[in-house]
């Protein structure tokens, strides 16, 4: 890999986030000094989700016996540290009520019960979110993703925070059990929502013209990126930012295959040439959007620090709910229209046999072009949505892309209610395999399951066999 | 601005060590892609294979460092096994899809804190090159000069006037390595693919169902280029990890794989020297262009107003997915290359 010359602060962050929990998003915790120190003791950084020391917050430390050994406050940089003078088992308490207004920890947990046998580590993730296990609220990225490409050894620090980290959410997950589950099915089945909305674009434009299009995932950044283009830039709330992002994605769709794909079936270019174009138009659109955004993960200015719903048994932020039923009803939409509509009967009998098609008067190019429109605006819709709960980033979409091929291949390529089938199982084995693997983990299980799936079933649930000869 | 120091940086790289790491692996990918028409997105992994295979052999159980090289090996022959054994029967993109899909799990798993403590998590792992540099010819202090050849202090100059190339020891002894990997390979595949063996593949790559009227084992010659191609991977994964003395799963992800593919078909698939070609102006390309913007940055030939120094990288990654869109479009066959032969089709 080339190493790239944004190196320094961008990986900073990415490194950062990464530290801040394994598995979910939407803040910034805490993270050590990389320093390795002779003495016996617990320190610790804090830091909000901007990355902004916090100064001032009292933490306590006392021993198991109940005594205080220390009381500090935040340094200007956001550290601090207490000594200690011998080993043993200690309660660190943050004190909430020191915290900035809207600032909590997000774990719930204010208060931690460690083993110092070192010089150790404690992290508080902080988060302008609602504390209270409220679910990890991002499926739609890992957050111990790191774009690094450039090596940076000099790091050790900070992957010990990760591994810190990991360790707390470790403990942390085995607490509630059924109100977690039920919780990470509804965010599963939001997220396979997500996941359709883009999978149905990718699937019918592979059932329309064959092409296996690897810049999809960069439809779904796209749209993420005119909502925030319009929302922050010009100002509009982010509503009709979505709405803008949703046409203009529909746009780029009917552009892209205007200027591009149609040429390109026109002078007969290889299917394979045709995926290969398609991985770089990816890479060509991923560092635009790089070269123009910056690597940050960035927020529309509403909808951040969305109060949840409790129910008891489920707790759901508002947000979840609304993008996640404006989904399904343009899910069910679309399946209406293949079924019912003119446009929709044509536009299956071409991913059915596009030269019977043509041969019956359907005009392929013209339907494969409504497909690219409207695949487009469905990919930047899911964009919008997942950059609502989750932030938008240049990469988002790459690493959504491979999720939205497991779920169209488990649907079965080039099907439009496979596609859906398949998203749906995919999101909510993504967020349900969080009970049992790491959350670092979860996406190979669902990549795992795509393996599983060619060996066993390679046309999909509901394709046919002939297609795979 | 410095003109003279952005080409000598380019040309340096241009036969440096990473570029033997990306000829290798397109060296791979040339009788996977280029000879049989397998479409494996998956390279990066079995370089992972090779990096990984040696780096914990050594690292983690300690084993000699022969040891660790015959690992990274058969890591690479398992993995292709595995990819391909339910793959390699269906059509092309499922091999891709699975491959790209392959890649990303290794890359996170070797990643995941969860067994950090072997795999070295995010940071990865180092300390098991010194066995390598221990054999090391060169020695890291010479002073000697010859013609247009200068050693001064272990590092060697070569001076062609408006260029100057310079290379530090280990850098030599790694290039000597490197390189000798590269020619043997070109042998060897020079070899494989005018055998009969060879005009099996391309017939594959042509029309399967014609080789298999034929009675041969598809299937059989599908999965011997695919481990083949997988061990040369794994011998880019050796070189890779010797040459940065550590190994980083960030460094494995999928767009190593793509960059290989721009590299390969720069240079010409199906052609024996399109992949050392093809490598060679990638990185003198991506050097010049990455050096030459930073250097007018510094040089105020750009305002910053315009660009940032650290918009240098996007910028130039965008160009190289312009450059391969372009390419495809326009000279699929590379430099090298015979147009007919890469007119694939998968359906």
């Amino acid at each position: 890999m080339p190493e790239t010359s944004r190196g320094g602060p961008l990986r900073r962050t990415v490194l950062l986030l990464s530290a801040a929990f394994a598995g979910l998003l939407l803040c910034l915790g805490v993270s050590s000094s990389a320093v390795a120190q002779e003495a016996l003791g617990v320190h610790g950084l804090l830091k909000d989700q901007q990355d902004r020391p916090i100064s001032g917050v009292t933490i306590t430390v006392t021993d198991d016996a109940g005594n205080e050994v220390g009381t500090v406050e935040s340094g200007e940089d956001g550290t601090w540290s207490v000594e200690l003078e011998s080993e043993g088992a200690y309660v660190v308490t943050l004190d909430e009520s020191t915290l900035p207004d809207g600032l909590l920890v997000r774990s719930g947990r204010p208060q931690l019960e460690i083993d110092v046998s070192s010089d150790r580590t404690v992290l508080f993730p902080l988060d302008t979110q609602l504390a209270d296990g409220v679910e990890p609220q991002a499926p739609g990225d890992d957050p111990s993703e790191g774009e690094s490409d450039g090596d940076d050894p000099g790091d050790e620090g900070t992957s010990a925070d990760v591994a810190e980290d990991g360790e707390q959410l470790g403990e942390l997950e085995n607490e509630a059990g059924a109100t977690r589950a039920v919780s990470l099915l509804f965010s599963g089945l939001h997220f396979g929502l997500m996941i359709a909305l883009a999978a149905v674009g990718l699937s019918m434009v592979f059932g329309t013209t064959g092409l296996t299009n690897f810049s999809h995932g960069d439809l779904v950044t796209f749209g993420g990126m005119m909502a925030l283009l319009f929302n922050i830039s010009f100002g509009v709330p982010v509503w009709v930012a979505a709405i803008a992002a949703v046409l203009l994605g529909a746009a780029f769709g009917w552009v892209q295959d205007w200027g591009l794909w149609s040429r390109l079936r026109r002078r007969g270019t290889g299917l394979v040439s045709m995926m290969i174009i398609s991985i770089g138009v990816a890479l060509l659109l991923r560092f635009a959007t790089l070269f123009f955004v910056g690597g940050e993960r960035q927020r529309y200015n509403e909808y951040v620090g969305q109060k949840p719903w409790d129910f008891g048994w489920l707790i759901i932020t508002p947000k979840e709910v609304v993008t996640g039923v404006v989904a399904l009803v343009v899910c069910i939409a679309v399946g209406l229209a293949l079924v019912y509509t003119r446009l929709g009967k044509a536009t299956r009998a071409v991913a059915d046999n596009p030269s019977l098609a043509a041969s019956t008067g359907i005009n392929v190019n013209q339907v494969v072009r409504l497909v690219w429109t409207i695949g487009g605006g469905l990919a930047a819709m899911a964009g919008v949505f997942l950059s609502i709960n989750d932030g938008v980033k240049f990469d988002m979409g790459q690493h959504l892309l491979l999720l939205i091929f497991a779920a169209v291949v488990l649907g079965g390529l080039g099907t439009a209610f496979g596609a859906f089938l398949g998203s749906m199982i995919i999101g909510v084995f993504v967020q349900m395999s969080t009970l049992v693997v790491a959350p670092e983990l979860k996406y190979v299980g669902a990549l795992a399951v795509l393996i599983i799936i060619m060996l066993t079933r390679p046309q999909g649930i509901l394709g046919r066999r002939e297609r795979i000869g | 601005m410095d003109w003279q120091f952005v080409f000598s940086q380019a040309l340096t790289q241009a036969i440096g060590p990473t570029m033997l790491v990306y000829a290798l692996g397109a060296i791979g990918l040339n009788l996977q892609f280029g000879y049989t028409g397998l479409l494996n997105f998956g390279q990066a992994a079995f370089v992972a294979m090779g990096a990984y295979g040696l780096a914990m052999t050594v690292v983690v159980f300690g084993l000699p460092f022969w040891w660790g090289i015959v690992v990274g090996l058969l890591a690479a022959v398992v993995m292709a096994l595995l990819l391909g054994i339910p793959t390699l029967r269906l059509r092309a993109d499922y091999l891709a899809i699975v491959t790209i899909a392959a890649a990303e799990i290794v890359r996170r798993l070797a990643r995941a804190t969860v067994w950090s403590e072997h795999t070295g998590g995010s940071d990865g792992m180092r300390g098991f090159s010194e066995p390598f540099f221990a054999m090391n010819p060169y020695p890291p202090d010479g002073n000697w000069s010859f013609l247009i050849f200068s050693m001064e202090n272990g590092r060697l100059f070569v001076d062609f006037g408006v260029a100057t190339l310079q290379y530090s020891s280990r850098d030599l002894w790694i290039m000597t390595v490197g390189w000798g990997l590269v020619a043997f390979f070109l042998v060897v595949l020079g070899l494989l693919v005018h055998s009969p063996w060879g005009r099996v593949l391309k017939g594959i790559r042509e029309d399967e169902e014609a080789v298999r009227s034929l009675g041969k084992n598809v299937f059989a010659y599908k999965m011997q280029a695919l481990v083949i191609g997988g061990l040369i991977g794994a011998v880019a994964g050796f070189i890779f990890a010797l040459s940065r003395a550590n190994v980083q799963p960030d460094t494995f992800t999928t767009d190593l794989t793509f960059y290989l593919y721009v590299v390969l078909i720069l240079g010409g698939a199906a052609r024996l020297f399109g992949p050392v070609l093809g490598a060679a102006l990638f990185w003198f390309l991506y050097n010049i262009f990455s050096q030459g913007l930073s250097q007018a940055i510094r040089a105020d030939v750009i305002p910053s107003s315009v660009m940032h120094h650290t918009q240098v990288g996007p910028l130039v990654f965008f160009l190289l997915g312009l450059g391969m869109v372009l390419l495809l479009i326009f000279r699929p066959q590379g430099i090298l290359g015979n147009r007919r032969e890469l007119m694939l089709d998968v359906r």
